[in-house]
């Protein structure tokens, strides 16, 4: 293993057994705070349960993280070719955006049902402001001197758009998919706390009703792992795409 | 009058929050079809805001720029005019072939295919035929330039602008480029119009050299430097060089 996952990897256990060991020495009750050891057996034993329960919450984050983010990557591409949009939506969204979603997410199951069309939503959401505001960066903060060169080539608006905005985007685009793919997982998860009977969210809910610590704590664990490889998978494509980037690859 | 670039009493004023700046004033010259033109001044005595007059960037508050008769808008949609930046302006995704290939694929650039050089030979004349599959930020400075200067020849335009296209680079490559610039020069019978705050560097490479004045702009003296035409770097230590070089420093004093 090369260094640069050894140390955190060692912290990492470092923090589990401190952990362990402050449960073990204080006599903390197991309702309250289990032991690593008792959440990692919980995890194998309820592992098919947990599994059956991300399904449907991997399905949510994946449909908001897509539409969340296809929406801001429209919305950003009009906003840079009409200012006059721009203009009268832009601080809108901004005032949208510090409504917490939280807040928002009980009035959409309530508008929407209980299915999956209201956490997918509230995952879009959650996924649309960060990209939108990168994206608008990406598409306008262009080298001066690249965009004078296209006007001396007599280059269109459309192969300005394709040949030298889109492209100069891409590490805006990626920073904000990394941000969005954890996001959109927890969007999904809040949407499932509100009178959902599957799901990350609902298994939260359920196993802290029923102090049901070693659940709780394996079910979260699961859904970390989940947003973790979710965020190392935009980082593998951004890796493939990105490629001109000195400081990246 | 087709067979010159004349620019006729063009004047540019600027008008921003602070007031209006003139960065031109009533500037008139001409140079000949083929020739070389170094464009020597100060900062901020408007080197800049002449080319980008001559490349139809901005249009010009008075007078008028003709290229060998045609205005500054027809030469740009014809694709004639070619263009080097300072810090190259290369699109960072793009290898450099693929740097080289962009004017022919915008702005109508595939119509130019008869005309057009062969991206390929541009990079092999800049001396950079074995980095065609390079990425800008894989070369040095010099060589991003070097890209840049075989993008802008790629179309083969009738006149090439360079605003300052080495002055971030160090003087031992700064030479060679000077060098390789005129025989590139030779080799395209390109008009080039070349700006630069370097004295020698305006001498050495000038078949005549335009000396601006600043604040505003304006014309100082047109200098038709007395060197032969074929020259090489060691030129610039001989006794007729260093005395027109003290000249043309002479005439970049403040005028009293
Ligand atoms: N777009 C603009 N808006 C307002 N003022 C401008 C603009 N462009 C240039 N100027 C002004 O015009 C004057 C000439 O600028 P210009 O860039 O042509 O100078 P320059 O000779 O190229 O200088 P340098 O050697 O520093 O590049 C300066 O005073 C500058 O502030
Ligand atoms: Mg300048």
């Amino acid at each position: 293993m090369k260094r640069e996952h050894m140390l955190p990897a060692a912290t990492l256990a470092s923090l589990l057994a401190i952990w362990g060991l402050v449960v073990y020495l204080f006599n903390v009750p197991e309702y309250i705070v289990p032991s690593p050891l008792h959440v990692a057996r919980t995890f194998t034993r309820d592992f098919g349960m947990i599994a059956r329960n991300l399904v449907p919450t991997a399905i949510e984050s994946f449909l908001g993280f897509f539409v969340g983010n296809l929406a801001s990557i429209v919305m950003a591409t009009v906003f840079v070719h009409q200012k006059t949009v721009e203009q009268a939506l832009f601080p809108l969204a901004i005032i949208i955006r510090s409504i917490p979603i939280v807040a928002i997410a009980p009035i959409l199951v309530l508008m929407l049902g209980n299915d999956m069309t209201p956490k997918v939503l509230i995952a879009a959401l959650i996924c649309f402001f960060p990209t939108l505001v990168n994206m608008v960066k990406g598409l306008s903060l262009v080298d001066p001197q690249a965009l004078e060169l296209m006007k001396v080539l007599s280059a269109s608006k459309t192969e300005i758009f394709f040949k030298l905005r889109l492209y100069n985007s891409l590490p805006y685009l990626f920073a904000a998919l990394k941000i969005a793919a954890s996001a959109s997982v927890i969007g999904a998860i809040v949407g499932e706390w509100i009178g959902s009977t599957e799901g990350i969210g609902a298994l939260i809910i359920q196993a802290t009703y029923n102090f049901d610590t070693g659940l709780l704590y394996a079910t979260i664990a699961a859904a970390a792992m989940f947003s973790v490889l979710f965020t190392a998978l935009i980082s593998f494509i951004e890796r493939r795409v990105v490629k001109w980037s000195p400081e990246i690859g | 009058m087709t067979d010159f670039v004349s620019v006729a009493n063009v004047s540019v004023r600027f008008d921003s929050d602070r007031g209006a700046v003139t960065a031109l004033e009533n500037v008139s010259f001409e140079i000949p079809r083929g020739g070389f033109l170094a464009i020597l001044g100060p900062s901020g005595c408007g080197k800049s805001t002449l080319l980008r007059v001559t490349s139809d960037l901005i249009t010009p508050t008075e007078g008028s720029v003709s290229l060998f008769g045609s205005s500054p808008a027809e030469v740009r949609r014809r694709r004639d005019l070619g263009f080097v930046f300072q810090d190259a302006a290369l699109l960072p995704w793009r290898t450099a072939r693929e740097n080289v290939e962009l004017p022919l694929e915008v702005g109508n650039g595939a119509r130019l295919a008869e005309r057009a050089r062969s991206p390929e030979e541009m990079l092999a004349l800049v001396g950079l035929a074995d980095w065609h599959d390079s990425l800008p930020h894989e070369l040095s400075g010099g060589m991003r330039q070097r890209v840049s200067i075989a993008r802008a020849l790629v179309t083969a335009p009738k006149i090439l602008l360079m605003d300052e296209p080495f002055g971030s680079l160090d003087e031992i490559t700064r030479d060679r480029l000077n060098e390789e610039l005129l025989r590139i020069w030779r080799e395209t019978q390109t008009t080039v119009l070349f700006v630069t705050h370097s004295v020698q560097e305006a001498l050495y490479l000038g078949q005549q050299v335009l000396v601006l004045a600043p604040h505003p702009g304006r014309v100082r003296e047109m200098v038709e430097p007395d060197l032969p035409q074929e020259r090489g770097l060691e030129i610039r230590d001989t006794e007729r060089f260093v005395q027109q070089a003290a000249h043309l420093r002479a005439l970049l004093e403040p005028v009293p």
